[in-house]
């Protein structure tokens, strides 16, 4: 046991490492946390009679539930796109010259180099009614009365997808790099075309990438209050959205932080599928 | 086995490739290899292996000429329909696959049932001493097991030709002895024609039934061996494989077969024209390997004098400073009692016979 207080001085040393941020998250997340979930634990506004009041209304609520799965699938729909259009985007960021690389790099960070807003508006103004793709599509010919794009769930899937590509695209890219490109010649020399090669090699390989974008950008794309909002218009509701009118406009808090809880919940689970998928693909990857 | 013999001939026929980039990384080569043949790929790094490889599996379109399997102009065909094995340098093993399912990949590809597959995976696995492994992943073999499933990977597919990018460079010296020779038997059970691409001359030597000594691009001696190791035809070749002495001096006479040359160190010798023909008064380049030349009692050869001498085991090696101040190696085979020579002792080198003196025109 001759080394046992050396070992002992290493480890509270890295705990004191550690002090200033765990009593940030104390006192800015753990705490918030639990005073949002003693709030939902009250049957009335007043914040007088204990239960599981919220919850049971939520849970019962067919509303509600409407606005919880349509949140979930709007996600859902957003990392699909990012995945599909992002995965080429990586891919091709591997296979091309130091140069080209540049340029993709940073059309890929593009979105997270200007605001939200400045974003979210320029989606209005190419896909309103007399936005650019109404106007080309009109002045071609091809349509005679505009089509409804803004305030509708594509709209809202398009815009999102532009915004959260980035956290997609990176960790793909990052996924691909480390894939030995000798693998792909490896398989086609054995005889395999190209879409064997990539379900069963470049796919399986760069699955720890795909699950860390997917995780990224559904996270990101459920909460992104603004762009939802914008875009999808008083006609779509998301949970953010009802989230805040229940606790600014309602003043409901009590119901407001029960919505929270179990958006929290609902995030975190599908969250954790996410990463147990993850962790199974763990054994792929590697060097 | 992999069946019957399945060697089949190879032409590389005038091939020139230039990258986009301009590099300019083969230039005409020209290989006729015969079915079943081992070749060694000789060169520096740079000097265009991995690129003559890459055009003959067919990942890399050359400029110009042509590449031949058996009957078959092959260069319309993608590398996955020419039957072409390969074994990378870092083995590129599917990380994520089974030893089985490695081996068994190519098969696969090809359609062949699951049950045969694994029938036939096991029985490579077997051929290449690893029937334990079939369930492993790669990560958890060593190098050289590795090394091994690359080569049954590879095999399974029934190449018409075997493709080796410096196989051997990862392995410790010992490893890689044993998977030369695993290489070799591996080869001659097979019959499969194989082309060996190494920077290492001794491996080259060893395991080639001819070896194709390239340089920037460029062939510049294929032949056996010890054509390659005792008939040198450029200064290149010489100096690159094996270790040599060169002299600089001044062609007195010469024919066809034989020139006398009078060297700056101060003596005329009988040196075998080794690149071509030699004009009287010019320069040259004689090249006298160490194991190639003598101490000599009397007044012929040239002078010198020692400056070290180191026993090597088998061999002691002198270090002798010639007349015109350049250095000079001698290789001594170690009979008896080989005399230990004093540094500073004055002492005369001729080569041994002058066949195994070569004689180049000099390029300054
Ligand atoms: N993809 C490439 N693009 C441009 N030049 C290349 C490329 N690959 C190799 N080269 C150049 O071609 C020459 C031969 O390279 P290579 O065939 O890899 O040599 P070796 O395998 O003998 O070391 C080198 O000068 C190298 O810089
Ligand atoms: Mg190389």
């Amino acid at each position: 046991m001759g080394a046992a207080p050396a070992a002992r001085d290493v480890t509270s040393y890295g705990m004191g490492l550690a002090a200033p941020l765990a009593l940030f998250f104390l006192v800015f997340f753990v705490a918030p946390l639990l005073q949002l979930f003693w709030l939902s634990l009250h049957n009335d506004t007043a914040g007088l009679h204990w239960g599981l009041g919220q919850y049971l209304h939520f849970l019962t609520d067919p509303f509600s539930l409407g606005v919880l799965g349509s949140t979930l699938l709007l996600g859902a729909e957003v990392t699909a796109v990012c995945l599909v259009l992002g995965f080429p985007i990586a891919w091709l960021y591997q296979r091309v010259g130091p140069k080209l690389q540049t340029v993709i790099i940073l059309i890929v960070l593009l979105p997270l180099l200007t605001s939200v807003v400045v974003r979210t508006f320029a989606w209005i103004v190419i896909l309103g009614r007399q936005g650019i793709i109404n106007a080309t599509l009109q002045s071609l010919g091809l349509i005679d009365t505009p089509l409804k794009l803004l305030y509708t769930q594509f709209g809202v899937v398009i815009a999102l997808a532009q915004v959260q590509m980035p956290l997609m695209t990176l960790p793909l890219i990052t996924a691909l790099g480390r894939i030995d490109p000798n693998l792909d010649d490896a398989s086609c020399s054995l005889g395999a075309g190209s879409w064997r090669t990539f379900f069963r090699i470049l796919l399986p390989l760069s699955l720890p990438g795909i699950i860390a974008g997917c995780t990224l950008t559904y996270a990101a794309a459920i909460t992104a209050f603004i762009t939802q909002s914008l875009i999808g218009g008083g006609q779509m509701l998301f949970m953010p959205m009802y989230l805040y009118q229940q606790a600014s406009t309602l003043q409901n808090w009590p119901f407001a932080a029960a919505i929270s809880i179990i958006f929290l919940l609902a995030v975190l689970a599908v969250v954790s599928v996410f990463t147990t998928l993850g962790r199974m693909s763990r054994g792929y990857g590697g060097a | 086995m992999v069946d019957a013999p399945s060697g089949r001939s190879l032409v590389v026929d005038a091939v020139t490739h230039r990258y986009p980039s301009g590099a300019l990384a083969v230039e005409n080569i020209n290989l006729d290899i015969k079915g079943g043949e081992i070749i060694a790929l000789l060169g520096p790094s740079g000097c265009g292996k991995t690129t003559l490889l890459r055009i003959i599996a067919g990942f890399i379109a050359q400029t110009q000429g042509r590449i031949i399997i058996g009957d078959d102009i092959v260069d319309a065909l993608p590398p996955n329909k020419r039957a072409v094995g390969i074994v990378f340098q870092n083995y590129a093993l599917f990380p994520h696959l089974s030893i089985s399912e490695n081996v068994a990949y190519g098969l696969a590809a090809r359609g062949i049932d699951k049950a045969s597959r694994q029938r036939e995976a096991q029985r490579l696995l077997e051929l290449v001493q690893l029937p334990a492994m079939a369930e492993r992943l790669p990560r958890q073999l060593s190098g050289g097991q590795q090394q091994r499933v690359a080569l049954a990977r590879a095999l399974a597919i029934k190449p018409s030709i075997l493709l080796l990018d410096e196989p051997f460079a990862a392995l410790d010296k010992n490893l890689r002895l044993d998977m030369q020779i695993e290489v070799k038997r591996l080869q001659r059970v097979s019959g499969i024609t194989t082309l060996i691409v190494t920077h290492d001359q001794e491996e080259a030597l060893s395991m080639a039934d001819r070896v194709a000594v390239l340089s920037h691009g460029k062939l510049e001696q294929f032949g056996s061996p010890s054509d390659v190791y005792d008939r040198p035809q450029t200064l290149f070749v010489n100096t690159f494989v094996g270790s040599t002495n060169r002299m600089p001096g001044i062609v007195v006479s010469a024919d066809r077969t034989a020139a006398k040359v009078r060297l700056d160190a101060g003596a005329e010798i009988i040196a075998r024209p080794a690149g071509g023909a030699l004009s009287e008064g010019g320069r040259v380049t004689v090249c006298i390997r160490p194991e190639h030349l003598q101490f000599v009692g009397d007044e012929t050869g040239f002078a010198g004098v020692v400056g070290m001498s180191l026993p090597l085991g088998a061999t002691v090696v002198h270090e002798v400073t010639t007349a015109d101040g350049s250095g000079v190696k001698v290789s001594q085979a170690r009979i008896g009692e080989t005399r230990a020579l004093e540094s500073g002792a004055a002492v005369r080198l001729a080569p041994l016979a002058p066949s195994l003196a070569n004689a180049f025109p000099a390029t300054l």
